[in-house]
């Protein structure tokens, strides 16, 4: 393939902040990026993600802070000299030009031959799979369609760094799911570094090679899909990553494990901040929640949703706790279950402060 | 028998949902005070005039058009008033581009748009006397012009006189018209082309003109046909035997000074249709650009 990143080492953010007036929406971002890295940002909105990603694209100043590339410094360079390809969330396609001039505008601004030119967006329609689209203008494609193109047009101009603003967020759930697909496959043809701004922890665990979760304007951890999943590191973080039952309780050490108080019955956790006995918060994913007969916790259930294989329920404890969890046989409302955890999947963080 | 049955059905629809088929209810009657309004004031009037302007005092039925197009006094009027119209038209909406473009990003813009929006409240005749007074050759122009040893300098009762009302009173408006096309485009449009390395310039003629082009065209229809109907300010500013006389002076003499009201209406027919000559002129010039949405995505 002839459409290839233009080489770079490393892209280091060090302490990256943005103020707007008086609410800091950037605390001090400091992050480094590998060529080749697909990173996901997420976090809820109002986070600071989506901040973060025009700050890189240099639509926004920072208010503190740098951004280099190797050995530059890019941050107060204009977004034209960036050379950052960026997908917008609207997709922001010049609705005047064809397809083919759309892709072409950024080969176009840096005066490159015109043959050159027409070869690169043959290629670009090739990646996306439009080859026969060219001649249209935006408004007569698809939502899907626009999308390629808005990925065509950000590659197209070879940029080292790809920045997507929830590309997917306008798309219906299957083409979501097939535009993910094809945003990793391009993002391996290419070979550049993706920076991919998501709210979606599903899409974030099914693209990136490292999640970076954000919250307000602070980066609260990073890591490798697997270890997000399965060990967040505080409680937030863990709401955010599908954790959602998160019960206050009191904890009591126990060896390596702490108790944790739940529907009247102690159950064992792990802990995964230090806990100063006391409070604690504990936190279980729905799945890790199995209905058995020899189950210590025992919950009235409250609502099921058939999900296919299996129900979604809601269900509560005798003292009024509220735990999500998923069952294979089918149970209605009013329905009593015994529930049990693995202490392994129940991760006890201490409780954030008011 | 198969005629009978396709008709029964339609018999008994009631004439509510007969009409309710072509989007007509109730509501449709509040149409009705527009229409009569348009009918009274303006269909009437223009279809009187124009049969009006048939029947001359004397001589045949284009009696009227062929003493306007023989006397230089008269067609004249009509050079004058394009002299006039063009320039200033094209001042106001070339100038209300980079005012909008600037304007469009500041904060607070509501103060500086109420500025520039005051002169149209204060009408044609507050702006015409305020210039006699302040350009006029005792006005406070002239003087400090002439304590830095320029020397005196007509701005008045002339051409420039004429020209300088017809753009204060007339660039609010392109303006406020530029400015808000220019803020229907999606700014993420622009971002998008500075990601893709188009510097300010490019951005603006690659991106903005082109989808702000058939606002532009608009702009130019509306700001043309208000400049070529000057009437007040070509009168109180400028030489109205003279170099300003403009057309619609012609008609109000034909019509007031002369009592000649079919030769008046003659006037109003030809400066309409030099009015909608240039309006359609524009308008048809709009084919040659992008006419859709402004908006960079289904959003």
């Amino acid at each position: 393939m002839a459409i290839a990143a233009r080489d770079f080492r490393e892209l280091r953010l060090d302490g990256m902040s943005r103020n707007f007036g008086t609410v800091n929406a950037l605390k001090g971002v400091t992050l480094n990026v590998r060529r080749g890295e697909f990173i996901a940002l997420l976090g809820p909105s109002g986070c600071g993600k989506s901040t973060a990603l025009n700050c890189l694209a240099g639509l926004l100043t920072l208010s503190g802070g740098s951004i280099w590339l190797d050995k530059t410094r890019i941050d107060r360079l204009a977004p034209e000299d960036r050379g950052f390809g960026m997908v917008f969330q609207n997709y922001a396609l010049f609705p005047h030009m064809s397809v083919r001039r759309n892709i072409g505008f950024g080969l176009n601004m840096q005066s490159r031959p015109k043959a050159e030119i027409e070869r690169k967006v043959d290629e670009a329609l090739a990646i996306v799979r439009l080859g026969d689209q060219g001649d249209k203008l935006p408004g007569q494609l698809s939502g899907g369609q626009q999308q390629r193109v808005a990925i065509a047009r950000a590659i197209v101009i070879e940029p080292p760094l790809v920045l997507m603003d929830e590309p997917l967020s306008n798309l219906d759930a299957k083409l979501r799911l097939e535009m993910r697909a094809e945003i990793r496959r391009i993002h391996e043809l290419i070979g550049s570094a993706t920076i991919y701004v998501t709210h979606d922890q599903e899409e974030a665990l099914s693209l990136a090679d490292r999640i970076v979760v954000m919250r307000a304007g602070e980066v609260r951890q990073v890591g490798t899909p697997e270890d997000l999943y399965s060990r967040p590191a505080h409680a937030d973080v863990a709401e955010f990553m599908g954790y959602r039952n998160q019960i206050r309780s009191r904890a009591a050490k126990s060896g390596n494990l702490v108790n944790v108080s739940v529907g009247g019955v102690s159950l064992q956790g792990t802990p995964v901040e230090s806990i100063s006995d006391g409070e604690a918060v504990a936190a279980m994913r729905p799945d890790d929640l199995k209905v058995t007969a020899d189950g210590s916790i025992s919950a009235t259930v409250e609502s099921a949703q058939y999900h296919g294989h299996d129900f979604y329920c809601l269900g509560r404890t005798s003292d009024g706790i509220e735990l999500y969890f998923r069952s294979a046989q089918k149970v209605k409302k009013g329905d009593t279950v015994r529930l049990a955890a693995d202490p392994d999947r129940v991760l006890v963080y201490a409780r954030a402060a008011p | 028998m198969s005629d009978r049955a396709a008709e029964a059905p339609r018999e008994r629809m009631p004439l509510r949902v007969r009409l309710a088929l072509y989007d007509l209810d109730g509501v449709t009657l509040l149409v009705l005070p527009a229409i009569i309004f348009v009918i009274a004031l303006f269909v009437y009037p223009f279809v009187y005039g124009f049969v009006l302007s048939f029947q001359p005092k004397k001589g045949d039925w284009l009696a009227n058009y062929a003493k306007f197009f023989s006397d230089p006094f008269l067609y004249d009027t009509i050079a004058a008033t394009f002299r006039l119209a063009i320039p200033s038209t094209l001042i106001n909406v070339l100038l209300s581009i980079p005012v909008a473009l600037r304007v469009r990003r500041m904060r607070n813009r509501r103060i500086l748009t109420t500025i520039l929006v005051i002169p149209i409240t204060l009408g044609t005749v507050l702006i015409a006397q305020g210039l006699l007074i302040y350009l006029g050759p005792q006005g406070w122009f002239n003087r400090v012009m002439a304590t830095i040893g320029i020397e005196h300098m007509r701005l008045v009762h002339n051409y420039t006189g004429v020209m300088l009302s017809l753009i204060i009173s007339g660039f609010p408006f392109t303006f406020l018209l530029t400015l808000s096309y220019l803020t229907g485009i999606d700014p993420s449009l622009e971002q998008a082309a500075a990601t893709l390395g188009a510097k300010a310039r490019e951005r603006f003629l690659h991106i903005l003109l082109p989808l702000l082009a058939q606002g532009l065209a608009i702009n130019l229809c509306l700001s043309f046909v208000q400049t070529f109907s000057v009437f007040p300010s070509a009168v109180l500013l400028g030489a109205p035997a003279g170099e300003t006389r403009v057309i619609s002076i012609a008609a109000y003499q034909a019509a007031y000074e002369q009592y000649n009201y079919s030769m008046a209406s003659a006037v109003a027919m030809i400066m309409g249709f030099c009015q909608l000559f240039v309006v359609a002129l524009i308008l048809g010039a709009r084919r040659f650009v992008y006419r859709g949405s402004a908006g960079g995505g289904k959003g």
